[in-house]
């Protein structure tokens, strides 16, 4: 049985958009299908006229997923340089990694002084908020998100939102997974009405 | 829309490769593992077999070699399941840089901290197995290049099992086929310098086999590994 089907949509930059569902909808499926780590067994999805797997989606993509790609052994600043050596900002304007300012960075994200200690001394919501330093610094135009928000902390949600907000209003795609209610102004795809190839 | 420029391709893989020896050094158990087997095996053989020289230099070079196979493929699993079972994979992936790159660092990497120091550690390995000190230069060549060839044709393995969990059982039962025919080539070449034949056609095999797997194995490698992600 198909986890959902018929399903149609179009969403333009400056969006931010929430999929919802219940736990076993199949979000986390959804958004791996956007960012080409999966294939739809029919359909397609394109980003500009192109396929997921291509350069220009990619080059144009940040993706968080459930494993955020923090590596525990290693520290904060140490994953983030892997990051952007490899990532960049995504804006168009090519950057190193050196040109990354991580005392601003971790100073946003809530890490100052924890820059260098190994990722598995931090705590669940830290080590989330490696990962989302991400955010901070990327402009790349398609953000995917997979439940951001977990195990985040009430101030450091708010300055997500806002930073999500911030992203869309300068033009960017936010496509984004969460169980937490969004202000207004945000568009929503309900996977439930797509569910089983049925649609109700 | 116009194209976005990512970092250049060499900070990407200067980083990648940092990244592999930093994560190697925090672990150092998971790392040490396979140089402790081959270390306990060196000592244990000519206690428990003989240590008279005459008998161990009959079959030392070969066993040397037997080794570093064994060892090598003890730390296989190890190459891409951390990033796998964390997320830096996808983040790899979808970073937008070619994966033919950054998987040909990430093994390099392997090699480095494997088939490299085994290489490096053959004078004393020979030293221990009685090798002739004619055999000893063919030694080093031959594990030099086949541990290349070894860690390439390996991660081919690591990769196709890394969505499996635990896929050590697997690698080995792939990737034995392709390890054959370096086992063959490599103990041929010490056995040949030993005895005072030309070894060199020998490692020239090895180094062709080097060459092909480093060439060409990335490709299966980062195919292997998008594939996985859909499991």
């Amino acid at each position: 049985m198909p986890l959902f089907s018929a399903l149609s949509a179009r969403w333009n930059s400056g969006d931010i958009v929430q999929i919802l569902g219940a736990n076993g909808s199949g979000k986390t499926t959804f958004l791996r299908l956007l960012a080409g780590l999966l294939r739809p067994h029919s359909g397609t999805v394109l980003f500009d006229g192109f396929a997921p797997e291509s350069y220009e989606c990619r080059s144009a993509m940040l993706y968080l997923g459930h494993q955020t790609g923090v590596e525990l052994s290693l520290s904060p600043r140490e994953n983030l340089e892997w990051y952007f050596a490899l990532n960049g900002d995504k804006s168009g304007e090519s950057m190193s990694a050196a040109s990354v300012d991580f005392g601003a960075l971790f100073d946003r994200v809530g890490l100052r002084g924890y820059e260098d200690v190994p990722c598995y001394q931090l705590s669940a919501g830290q080590q989330r908020r490696v990962a989302l330093a991400r955010l901070f610094r990327s402009n790349a135009p398609l953000w995917i998100l997979d439940e951001p928000f977990t195990s985040i902390d009430k101030r450091g949600v708010g300055a997500l939102v806002e930073r999500i907000e911030e992203h869309a209003k300068s033009g960017g795609l936010v496509l984004l997974t969460s169980h937490q209610a969004w202000r207004d102004g945000c568009k929503s795809l309900d996977l439930e009405a797509y569910r089983g190839g049925v649609r109700r | 829309m116009s194209l976005i420029q990512l970092p250049s391709l060499r900070s990407a893989l200067r980083a990648t490769f940092v990244r592999e020896l930093r994560i190697a050094g925090r672990n150092l158990a998971e790392l040490a593992n396979p140089w402790i087997f081959f270390i306990a095996v060196t000592l244990f053989v000519p206690l428990g077999l003989s240590a008279e020289s005459k008998v161990l230099s009959v079959f030392g070079g070969g066993l040397v070699w037997i080794l570093a196979l064994l060892s090598v493929l003890l730390s296989l699993e190890r190459i891409f399941q951390r990033d796998y079972d964390n997320g830096s994979l996808e983040q790899s992936i979808l970073s937008g840089q070619p994966m033919y790159w950054l998987v040909s660092v990430k093994v390099f990497a392997h090699w480095c901290l494997t088939g490299l120091p085994l290489a490096l550690l053959s004078p004393l390995l020979a030293t221990m197995f009685a090798v002739p000190l004619k055999g000893w230069l063919a030694l080093f060549l031959s594990l030099l290049f086949g541990g290349l060839a070894m860690s390439y044709v390996g991660a081919l393995g690591a990769a196709m099992t890394v969505a499996l969990r635990r896929g050590g059982l697997l690698i080995s039962l792939i990737i034995i086929p392709f390890y054959l025919p370096l086992l063959i080539f490599g103990s041929e070449a010490v056995r040949s310098a030993q005895i005072g034949n030309p070894y060199v056609p020998h490692v020239m095999v090895l180094i062709a086999m080097a060459i092909f797997s480093v060439l060409f194995a990335p490709l299966a490698i980062g195919g292997a590994l998008t594939v996985s992600m859909r499991e």
